[in-house]
């Protein structure tokens, strides 16, 4: 497809909070994402699925903008995400559209990536400080009320080395929330856990589902957690969505061969 | 003559040597860590012009011997119309000389920040330039200061070389109390004493604390 095919904006009426629009990323002769379409709707809860290389990931990162894109277009809130507007076509986005585009857009890791030099407190308030500009007493009261929300108000003054990986993902969620975003992306947030303090985090994002109305896509391996919080399932497969559904209905009655193969072979190794 | 003879009489020299020394270590010191943080920083940038440039000081000075350049800044530059005092010579060339090997280093400590830090940073929209002072610096910080101990120890003796263009530091004294007085073994043996206790006993335990310091904020998991 042309990029003069692209729309600069979408129009009002067709505007999901995310499109991917024949979205490719390949890394030399291997692609991993494979012409990606995918709407997410406002306030929608995705879970992306699928065996390790699938490209599950890559969706998130592609969103975060934190991978390039190699065709297509990425549009969030109805405006390009991966491109900017220049003469009547879309172009790359530089560093300065990407920088305010991506503000609406917070992420999670899997290794959590508190910044080790700052306490929980100073970790949650460096966005909003650094970036948004809010003055220091504003962006503590929003930091201490989202500590609060995750239970980790009485550590806010430890550094992350003295926290626990359940504890410092959590920290990991304020920090991200902070920012007020409009779409959270959770990327396999408790693979690094310890499996009993998986459920202190997957709580935090259950209170998320249940109580904001962000918009949220989140790769997992937890098949019982994705299919009690999402709204949607994705199941990747080399760099394709093999299969997509309501939660309920897409674990009880998938449709496809590989996605009965892989939730078999998830249910063997549980 | 006693030692104890010899340093009543050559103390107060040695103390005035000693003294230029320490100025001549502590700016060189500047200039160095300026310069190693400029071309350390240059040497990643994506600016093809910041990048050259970086390479070419780091080329020029880590390639070439201390003493030459020495040399250069103080003899033949002022044939090319720049003409720096002899205790400025001193220290700008021992700075820029340890400049470009701690150039490296700062490339290395930004570079073994663990990528997702870089990310983390990234996913908050904070700009290259927030990412690089308020993240990644701070932890590159304490990855390169025990290489930095090592370095300013360096700087420290490579200092000595400023009393060839005839700096009144400690060596320069040194070496007039010997040309004078044929005492050898009490000039350059106090000389050899006292660059000893600089580096051990100032330099080593100040980058300690130094590093127990950050450490201390910084001990990741």
């Amino acid at each position: 497809m042309e990029m003069s095919a692209y729309p600069l904006e979408l129009p009002e009426d067709d505007r999901p909070m995310v499109r991917f629009m024949n979205v490719t990323k390949s890394y030399g002769a291997l692609t991993v994402l494979d012409q990606l379409n995918l709407d997410i709707t406002r306030g929608e809860m995705v879970t992306v699925i699928g065996p390790s290389g699938s490209g599950k990931t890559t969706v998130l990162r592609m969103l975060m903008t934190l991978e390039t894109i190699n065709g297509g277009v990425i549009y969030v809130d109805g405006k390009p995400l991966t491109h900017m507007p220049k003469n009547g076509v879309l172009v790359p986005a530089n560093e300065r559209y990407l920088r305010k585009a991506r503000s609406m857009i917070g992420m999670c890791f899997q290794h959590f990536n508190l910044f080790p030099h700052m306490t929980a407190l100073q970790n949650c308030m460096e966005g909003p400080v650094q970036v948004l500009g809010l003055p220091k007493a504003e962006a503590r009261a929003r930091s201490e009320e989202l500590l609060e929300m995750v239970g980790m108000i009485d550590k806010k003054d430890q550094y992350p080395s003295r926290l626990s990986g359940g504890q410092q993902q959590r920290v990991a969620i304020a920090r991200a929330l902070a920012m007020r975003p409009k779409i959270m992306l959770f990327d396999e947030v408790t693979s690094a856990l310890d499996p009993e303090v998986i459920g202190e985090v997957t709580n935090v994002i259950r209170k998320l589902v249940n109580e904001h109305d962000l918009t949220m896509l989140m790769v997992t391996h937890q098949m019982g957690f994705a299919r009690d919080i999402s709204d949607r399932v994705c199941f990747f497969y080399q760099g394709r969505i093999e299969e997509q559904g309501e939660a309920e209905a897409f674990f009880t009655n998938p449709q496809r061969e590989r996605t009965k193969q892989f939730l078999s072979a998830v249910k063997a190794a549980d | 003559m006693s030692i104890w003879d010899f340093l009543l009489q050559f103390g107060g020299r040695l103390t005035s040597g000693t003294l230029y020394t320490v100025a001549q270590f502590l700016l060189a010191s500047v200039v160095a860590i300026v310069f190693a943080l400029l071309s350390g920083l240059g040497k990643l940038s994506r600016n093809r012009a910041i990048r050259w440039a970086s390479i070419i000081y780091i080329e020029i000075f880590r390639g070439t011997s201390l003493l030459v350049q020495l040399y250069w800044i103080y003899f033949v530059l002022p044939l090319f119309g720049l003409t720096l005092p002899k205790f400025v010579a001193g220290f700008l060339s021992v700075g820029l000389n340890i400049g470009s090997y701690g150039a490296e280093l700062v490339r290395g400590a930004i570079q073994s920040v663990p990528r997702g830090q870089w990310e983390a940073a990234y996913a908050l929209s904070m700009s290259p330039a927030k990412r690089m002072i308020r993240v990644i610096l701070p932890q590159a910080f304490v990855i390169m200061l025990p290489p930095w101990g090592n370095l300013l120890i360096e700087l420290l003796k490579g200092t000595a070389l400023v009393a060839l263009i005839s700096v009144t530091d400690l060596m320069f004294e040194a070496k007039q109390i010997n040309g004078s007085t044929f005492l050898s073994v009490q000039a350059f043996g106090s000389a050899l004493v006292i660059y000893y206790i600089l580096a051990r006993f100032l330099i080593t335990p100040f980058m300690r604390w130094c590093e127990r310091a950050m450490a201390r904020k910084l001990s990741r998991t």
